[in-house]
């Protein structure tokens, strides 16, 4: 019993990892109606731009914010350069676009930092902590309380903010927002920045888990996806539970299922995507798509 | 002054390119035919995805599984049931074919953007996938093929032009060219007709599609078998090449190389997919080649270039194709062929007397 509520933390704890990329990609589909398949390579190198910051001997908690700022102002760069240019393309050419960004992403990282997977420093202690004689680590517990704190933060950011209401409703209804007065193309702009400083916490958190290499975020960004299928792909609530609903099953699943230790998680990541689509694919909290014809 | 009333004929182009390619290993070395074999099967799976992506609109960024598929099966049925490897090419692809059939049943419900991300997991999870059935696939080893000699037939019609004797990978790259020019046949006849009419038209808009009659989920659902029926042949023909199959040459990687091929030579096109195999699989060979032959390049920075080259260029080009040239290779062909006709032609007609010398004495 004791150790399955540890596994039930640690689940907690990687799904909030899974539900900041997860609510990265909701906030893109929002802005646009598109999944951005890079976000988990932009995550990535944002990593990579903290580690190198701390390697220099910045501290973390300095580093961190630093990073998320700079991941903030790369996004808007981003969508300035490559995706404005075809902002009212077909669905085609957009995913298209995101996939070469991911594939120039991952290029680059492994150009400008190698290939050799690199030890990534986490703030809190691996220690353990009784709580209510379950053994958490304070690990998990730091790793909750980050995701949680930036979710909230970016909870209220749309839901209590002049920027935000005014980004939600550029989404939404791009010409009634432009006959207001709204910028709508520097809304989505600062929609893709939002996007990738989130996306980059989930990288951060990963890091000390993970170890750091180009390729790290290949198997979060399944997780992601599948978080952001099973929450209904324009709900951020929804991104937030899926991503720890997708946790909690990827590590019950890979500690009580025989046979579904380590690689095959990732096999359940793609199972969770395929159920979803077929048997509810507005997923948990999403909206049926009523279309007029 | 001359005019290019109408565009040369087809048949005349493509039997310059067919008789290109059966000569071209007469020419060049074994190695170097073993290397254009893989180029040739990239160009049959890049058809298949064409069909899918550029003429049904299905978004498949999953392919390199189809192509893991249809090598498993040959590999399998040569392995373990001691079949004729060549006997096994048209079983993987029918297979494949199948099995792709099925999976687009499903994909029916799905939105373009959903069928991405649900493939691009699928090809992401591929090789665990083929890892665990250890007894069946071999593992991380994964399976050997052996490869073939050739005939004696084909073997004395080469050595009696070439003089020499011929290799197996020789041999295999002729087995490819063939299944290149009969499935490239196939398409042509399949996509100027009916069917490829029918795609394009829910490529384009499947309300309006409907309404004319066409039966979209019989269309959708058939894009998606021929799809995987070339991806199938391709991934069993890849097994003899490689001469080996392991989960490690079917990486996500595999999937976006068809993918910028697919893209470079220009969707929904024919020649498309020749042209983008030929550029995508050289691509990474000859940049590898290149970078460390230049010496001004420090060795530290060539050895990781050569390990992110390829990812880096594919990225810019598949984003620089999708911003400027969406039409890809052959787009810019058709379109500077354009250009040169409307040139020539005004050209022509001034000196026929036919326009005003001077448009304003009228």
């Amino acid at each position: 019993m004791q150790e399955f509520a540890q596994q039930v933390v640690s689940g907690i704890a990687i799904g909030g990892i899974f539900a900041s990329l997860a609510l990265a990609l909701v906030l893109i589909y929002n802005a646009m109606g598109l999944v951005n398949f890079a976000q988990g390579e932009m995550a990535m190198l944002a990593t990579f731009v903290a580690f190198a910051l701390i390697n220099r001997g910045m501290s973390y908690w300095f580093a961190f914010p630093v990073t998320l700022v700079l991941a903030f102002v790369a996004g808007i760069a981003i969508q300035r350069l490559v995706i404005k240019p075809v902002e009212r393309g077909p669905v085609l050419t957009l995913v298209i676009i995101t996939l070469g960004l991911a594939t120039l992403i991952n290029g680059l990282a492994g150009f400008i930092f190698g290939y050799v997977p690199r030890s990534f420093p986490s703030p809190f202690s691996s220690d353990s902590i009784d709580l209510l004689g379950v053994f958490v680590s304070w690990r998990d517990l730091g790793v909750i309380a980050v995701s949680g704190l930036v979710l909230l933060a970016v909870y209220v950011l749309l839901q209590r903010t002049t920027v935000g209401l005014t980004m939600r409703a550029a989404a939404h209804h791009p010409e009634a927002s432009r006959l207001l007065g709204v910028q709508v193309s520097w809304m989505l702009a600062l929609g893709w920045g939002l996007a990738s400083a989130v996306g980059t916490v989930s990288g951060i958190m990963v890091a000390p888990i993970l170890l750091l290499e180009p390729n790290m975020m290949q198997s979060i960004i399944i997780y992601a996806f599948a978080a952001a299928v099973l929450g209904g792909i324009e709900s951020p609530l929804g991104a937030v539970i899926g991503g720890i609903l997708v946790g909690l099953t990827v590590n019950l699943a890979g500690a009580y299922l025989p046979g579904v230790g380590g690689d095959l998680q990732l096999a359940v990541g793609l199972a969770i995507i395929i159920a979803v689509l077929l048997l509810r694919p507005n997923g948990l909290f999403g909206r049926a798509a009523t279309r007029r014809v | 002054m001359g005019r290019l009333r109408n565009s040369p004929p087809r048949y005349l182009l493509v039997a310059v390119v067919a008789v290109f390619l059966i000569g071209l290993p007469t020419v060049i070395s074994s190695f170097q035919a073993s290397e254009w074999a893989q180029a040739l099967i990239f160009a049959i799976a890049i058809m298949g995805l064409n069909i899918l992506v550029g003429y049904s609109g299905q978004l498949s960024l999953g392919h390199g599984a189809f192509m893991a598929l249809g090598a498993y099966i040959s590999a399998i049925l040569v392995h373990r049931y001691k079949l004729d490897y060549l006997l096994t090419i048209p079983i993987a692809a029918l297979a494949t074919g199948v099995i792709g059939f099925l999976f687009g049943i499903p994909s029916l419900r799905l939105s373009a953007l959903y069928l991405a991300l649900a493939t691009f997991a699928l090809a992401v999870v591929t090789p665990t996938l083929i890892k665990r059935p250890a007894e069946l696939t071999g593992g991380v080893q994964g399976i050997l093929v052996l490869q073939p000699d050739p005939p004696a037939t084909a073997s004395d019609i080469f050595s009696a032009v070439t003089g020499t004797s011929m290799t197996s990978d020789q041999w295999i790259y002729y087995v490819s060219l063939l299944c290149l020019l009969l499935l490239f046949w196939l398409a042509w006849n399949l996509l100027r007709h009916r069917p490829g009419r029918a795609m394009r038209a829910i490529r384009d808009g499947e309300v309006a599609a409907a309404a004319s009659g066409v039966n979209i989920a019989a269309y959708k659902t058939l894009a998606f078998g021929i799809s995987a029926f070339y991806a199938g042949t391709a991934g069993s023909l890849y097994g003899l090449s490689t001469g080996f199959v392991s989960p490690d040459t079917f990486p996500v990687s595999l999937s976006i190389q068809l993918l910028v091929g697919a893209v470079i030579g220009g969707l929904a096109s024919i020649p498309g997919p020749l042209l983008g195999a030929v550029v995508a699989y050289f691509l990474p060979i000859e940049s590898n080649q290149w970078v460390p032959s230049q010496t001004w390049i420090p060795d530290q920075i060539a050895s990781t270039l050569k390990n992110a080259g390829p990812a880096v260029s594919y990225g810019v080009l598949l984003i620089l194709i999708m911003i400027f040239a969406p039409n890809g290779l052959v787009g810019l062909v058709r379109k500077g062929y354009d250009l040169l006709n409307r040139r020539l032609r005004g050209a022509g007609d001034r000196e026929a007397g036919q326009l005003p010398q001077d448009p304003q004495t009228v």
